[in-house]
């Protein structure tokens, strides 16, 4: 079952990569020794305050600025078009189809706003308060105009969210494994199975999501200095500071971004915003520092929201339940803008439906629609989520329809241990993986077999509490990504990373990362990573990265990237610190290099007590007095690594349901996940990254959606309406391990952050609908909410008789709070 | 603008304020004390839990004047003479962060709550924390560290 590699014991006495290291992060985090973003304070800096449109779709007729100029300590007040010039633009990095329609997106909208919570306008004061206090006297009038706000409604053009534009159809991709080569014609599969076989069609809704990281997004910015500095809450620093080079003309050179403590991205934070443009312009307007933050509600409202598809799936089996073709057509809300990632989220997506089944054929086509709703871009796991949660409900259907265990018929077509390698119908290369492996050990520890008996039972008793239990047998595509691939796909730009290894006089090294970690443990992870590698001290160990003046080079983090990319970068940095250090230690021990060995951290000369630590070889070559002749005095390397392949985590997920038949309530008795996530650099921080993740999984099945009203307004506008799940509201988990180490990068690891999250989902939903099937239930709609349930039940026509009349026990002030009064008659008051 | 007075981390301190200031914004922007930091405008992710004479209160939710001649304790004066307290030890053993940006306010309530039931269950400190939103942990770790900081309670009182 686990096929974990050995490594040569000499290699170190103590190794660091798979201990589970308490995280060097963590002191500062514990006691308040932070640097977010809004904690910097400058000297003379101002403070914005955005003036935001309740509209969601409306012509601006005029902006009076007047009264908040009057403002005390007001320095200034903006509309789009005195930023005009200025401002920039931002951009779509990821145009899915030459033909893309894709409204020009100002950072300050001039004309027209397209969705509630655009920036129309924005104040400068020296203090926030003041800043917030004069928006409220920003008088904007407009002219409201229809908007385009229901997905379905939206791609039939009945209203336009860009009038200009003529269609709110942003751009149709496609995938066809027999136009590709990858698989046979799709529609050839259906027809077939139409005749005797099984076709199943089902629709499945991926609700509106938002991000909701816990440090509402910040940026300062220092225009003081030779070059102009911004600091950011952002996952993506690197990204940040090309875009702004590309669009505002400061040359990149003179541009330096820094990602300091950021308190959570989620994908949310995986964005170029309107408000960092802004924050640019106006310091370099004042030519003081500039500061803006936001409030939740404004981040809710106007940071960019995730998911919101409608799924169409069609899957043709024969009568044994052995697929034979799937066909994909997704509608992907936009929002109002494409934003950077934009459609590139469903197509991330299109290489997943298939997930670890072996279907000869499949189709995925997806229609991207712009509506005027908040923007929509990547939100944990981006694409895959979706798909997972499609392929693994349907497969479940395929499971009832043929009569047999959920599980048995994902064995059936799930591709074999040994078939690894395998060539998907979506054309991906599976380098490792054993979903037999993992799904045995998730059974084990679920007890299922124990569970589907009470399951049972329960049924048979007619328990009002039904069980229901849920399996997700995912896989994904991680470490994005091969940048020829990223090229195939019209990306904007590379899936490389790079790293730097500096050994310092006293024998510390200090690491570079052109990753930008927001709570992933990255100065935890890669120090281990470095210190077996160089055979120095696990805290002998420094990690640099999010700041463009010290990681000169990078693409951040986002995609399950940072160790799978990041990670290899630095392998390969590190090992050329090796090979000149070698050098070195041949010249300095006076021996031949073939004639060393290396391990823990020293040089030493085969069959001699000779050798010398690298610490030592680092202090001699600072010193450079004594160095072969010609070589330049430093070990530091650089390496930029371009992943081959993407790799391919997977994992049995199994989770028990109850459900109150009565009341639709719901309770997780039990979740269990068994994940082969590769090699393990550190298990604790892989058990943290796997409970966050199922966590915001199981929060999109059961709890969470950004929903509006029908004139546009975002009414899960705060935390008391956007349903983010508490310490109450969730258990404790079950995690475990296979290891298939990954064949596509040095350290044999795959991807963590994100399959959590991919996974969960469907689990979860799975086990409602197994709950109450036998109540005829095949679906109920994402939040699955006790109302949902209890009506999806009512409608069934299996729940209980409703209750009536003078039954209901209401306490009523009309009877001393002792009666209860027959409120059906409509008569009591 | 109002006068007030109170002590902050073990030191006194004076400022005049608006009345409007919040007890976040006071710490954070008068004082420096940006350890403790605002997570939402509503008063429901707890990032801003502070102790406020002891007992743990959210200072988004409090004005600066209501702390007039008291004693306020952040996530700043939790550790003394460079001794984390438990329930900061045993979030770093226990894995109980991940970006860091909830735990202040998760660690202040954790304190308030094992002061308050110094044995709780694991039900018990799942409702206790129900006014700490973390987005990261999925409260998995987050309630193990407050079992873990539990369990060296005990082993202090033997």
């Amino acid at each position: 079952m686990t096929a974990t590699e050995a490594r040569p014991e000499s290699e170190a006495p103590e190794r660091e990569i798979g201990k589970d290291r308490r995280r060097k992060e963590d002191q500062r985090l514990i006691t308040g020794r932070t640097r977010w973003t809004d904690n910097i304070q400058l000297p003379g800096m101002l403070h914005l305050a955005m003036v935001r449109s309740p509209f969601a779709h409306a012509r601006i007729t005029a902006i009076d600025t007047s009264e908040a100029k009057q403002s005390p300590n007001v320095v200034d007040v903006v509309t789009g078009q005195d930023l005009a010039e200025t401002q920039g633009v931002l951009i779509n990095a990821w145009p899915i189809t030459p033909d893309q329609k894709t409204p020009t997106h100002l950072p300050v909208a001039i004309d027209r706003v397209a969705f509630a919570g655009e920036v129309v306008a924005v104040v400068v004061a020296r203090s926030a308060a003041e800043a917030r206090d004069a928006a409220e006297l920003v008088d904007v009038d407009y002219e409201e105009l229809p908007a385009a706000l229901d997905l379905k409604d939206a791609a039939a053009d009945t209203v336009l969210a860009h009038p200009d534009l003529g269609s709110n159809k942003s751009a149709y991709w496609v995938f066809d494994s027999a136009e590709a080569g990858t698989g046979s014609n799709v529609e050839d599969a259906i027809t077939q199975a139409r005749d005797g076989g099984i076709v199943l069609e089902r629709e499945y809704r991926q609700q509106r999501l938002i991000p909701a990281f816990m440090e509402p997004r910040s940026t300062v910015v220092d225009p003081t200095g030779e070059q102009l500095t911004v600091w950011s809450a952002t996952q993506i620093p690197h990204i940040l500071r090309f875009a702004l080079a590309a669009t505002t003309g400061i040359p990149e050179s003179k541009l330096r971004v820094i990602a300091p403590d950021v308190g959570g991205g989620f994908g949310g934070k995986l964005q170029t915003t309107p408000e960092e443009w802004i924050t640019v312009a106006l310091a370099r307007r004042t030519g003081k520092p500039v500061k803006y933050t936001e409030t939740r509600s404004e981040s809710l409202m106007a940071a960019h929201h995730g998911r919101d598809q409608w799924q169409k799936l069609t899957l043709s089996a024969d009568r044994e339940g052995n697929v034979t073709g799937l066909k994909v057509e997704l509608l992907a809300d936009l929002g109002a803008y494409v934003s950077l990632v934009g459609g590139g989220v469903p197509v991330l997506g299109a290489f997943m439906f298939n997930a670890i089944y072996k279907f000869p054929a499949y189709h995925f086509a997806v229609q991207t629609v712009l509506t005027n709703k908040t923007w929509t871009d990547a939100y944990r796991g981006a694409g895959r989520p979706e798909a997972t949660f499609a392929i693994e409900r349907i497969m479940d259907e395929l499971a009832a329809e043929v009569g047999v265990d959920p599980l048995e018929i994902r064995e059936h077509n799930w591709i074999k241990h040994e078939e690894f390698p395998f060539t998907t119908v979506a054309g991906l290369e599976y380098d490792s993986g054993n979903y037999e492996a993992a799904t045995a050990r998730a059974k084990e520890l679920f007890g299922y077999d124990e569970l589907r008996a009470e399951q049972r039972r329960r049924r048979e008793s007619g328990d009002p509490v039904q069980l229901g239990l849920g399996v997700s047998t995912f896989t994904e595509m991680c470490g994005l990504a091969p940048s020829r691939v990223l090229g195939q796909l019209d990306y904007g730009a590379g899936g490389w990373e790079h790293a730097s290894v500096r050994m310092l006089a006293t024998g510390k090294v200090e690491v570079v990362t052109g990753v930008s970690a927001h709570g992933q443990g990255h100065e935890t992870a890669f120090s281990q990573i470095v210190a077996d590698r160089l055979g120095v001290p696990f805290e002998d160990v420094e990690v640099l990265h999010g700041d463009t003046q010290v990681s000169a080079k990078g693409l951040d983090t986002y995609g399950s990237r940072s160790l799978v990319v990041g990670g290899e970068a630095l392998v390969k940095a590190t090992d050329k610190v090796v090979e000149k250090a070698k050098a070195v230690a041949a010249h300095l021990l006076e021996a031949s290099a073939d004639d060393l060995d290396f391990s823990g951290g020293r040089f030493s000369v085969r069959g001699t007590d000779q050798g010398l630590a690298i610490q030592e070889i680092a202090g001699a070559v600072f010193a450079a007095h004594n160095l072969p002749d010609g070589m330049e005095p430093s070990l530091d390397s650089d390496a930029t690594y371009d992943p081959v392949n993407f790799n391919y985590p997977h994992g049995t997920h199994l989770c028990a349901m109850e459900v109150d038949t009565e009341t639709g309530e719901l309770t997780m008795r039990k979740y269990v996940c068994v994940d082969d996530i590769g090699n393990v650099i550190n298990p604790l921080i892989v058990s943290g990254q796997v409970h966050g993740g199922l966590v915001q999984g199981i929060a999109q099945a059961l709890w969470e959606e950004a929903v509006y009203d029908d004139s546009g307004t975002l009414v899960s506008g705060s935390f008391v309406d956007y349903l983010l799940p508490t310490a109450a509201d969730t258990i404790s988990f079950e995690v475990d391990h296979t290891t298939t180490p990954s064949l596509t990068n040095t350290l044999g690891t795959k991807g963590v952050g994100e399959a959590g999250t991919i996974a969960s989902t469907p689990a979860v939903v799975n086990a409602v609908v197994d709950a109450v099937r036998h109540l005829g239930i095949t679906d109920i709609r994402m939040p699955c909410t006790p109302e949902r349930v209890w009506r999806a039940i009512q409608d069934a026509g299996s729940g209980q008789e409703p209750t009536t009349g003078a039954a209901a026990p209401h306490f009523d002030a009309s009877t001393g709070m002792e009666g209860t009064v027959d409120r059906t008659a409509g008569d009591a008051q | 603008m109002v006068r007030i007075n109170l002590t902050v981390d073990g030191a006194k301190v004076a400022d005049d304020v608006e009345p409007r200031m919040l007890l976040v914004h006071y710490l954070r922007e008068k004082l420096g004390k940006t350890g403790t930091v605002v997570g939402c405008d509503t008063s429901n992710c707890g990032a801003c839990t502070v102790h406020l004479d002891g007992t743990s209160v959210k200072s988004c939710n409090v004005l600066a004047v209501q702390a007039d001649g008291g004693e306020v304790t952040t996530i700043e004066g939790l550790a003394k003479d460079g001794q984390l307290h438990p329930v900061q030890e045993a979030f770093r053993e226990c894995h109980g962060l991940q970006c860091g940006y909830c735990t202040p306010g998760m660690i202040m309530q954790s304190v308030d709550l094992l002061k308050e039931n110094p044995h709780p269950s694991e039900d018990e400190i799942r409702l206790g924390l129900e006014g700490n939103l973390c987005r990261c942990t999925g409260y998995h770790n987050i309630v193990k560290a407050v079992q873990h900081a539990a369990g060296q309670g005990e082993a202090v009182q033997a």
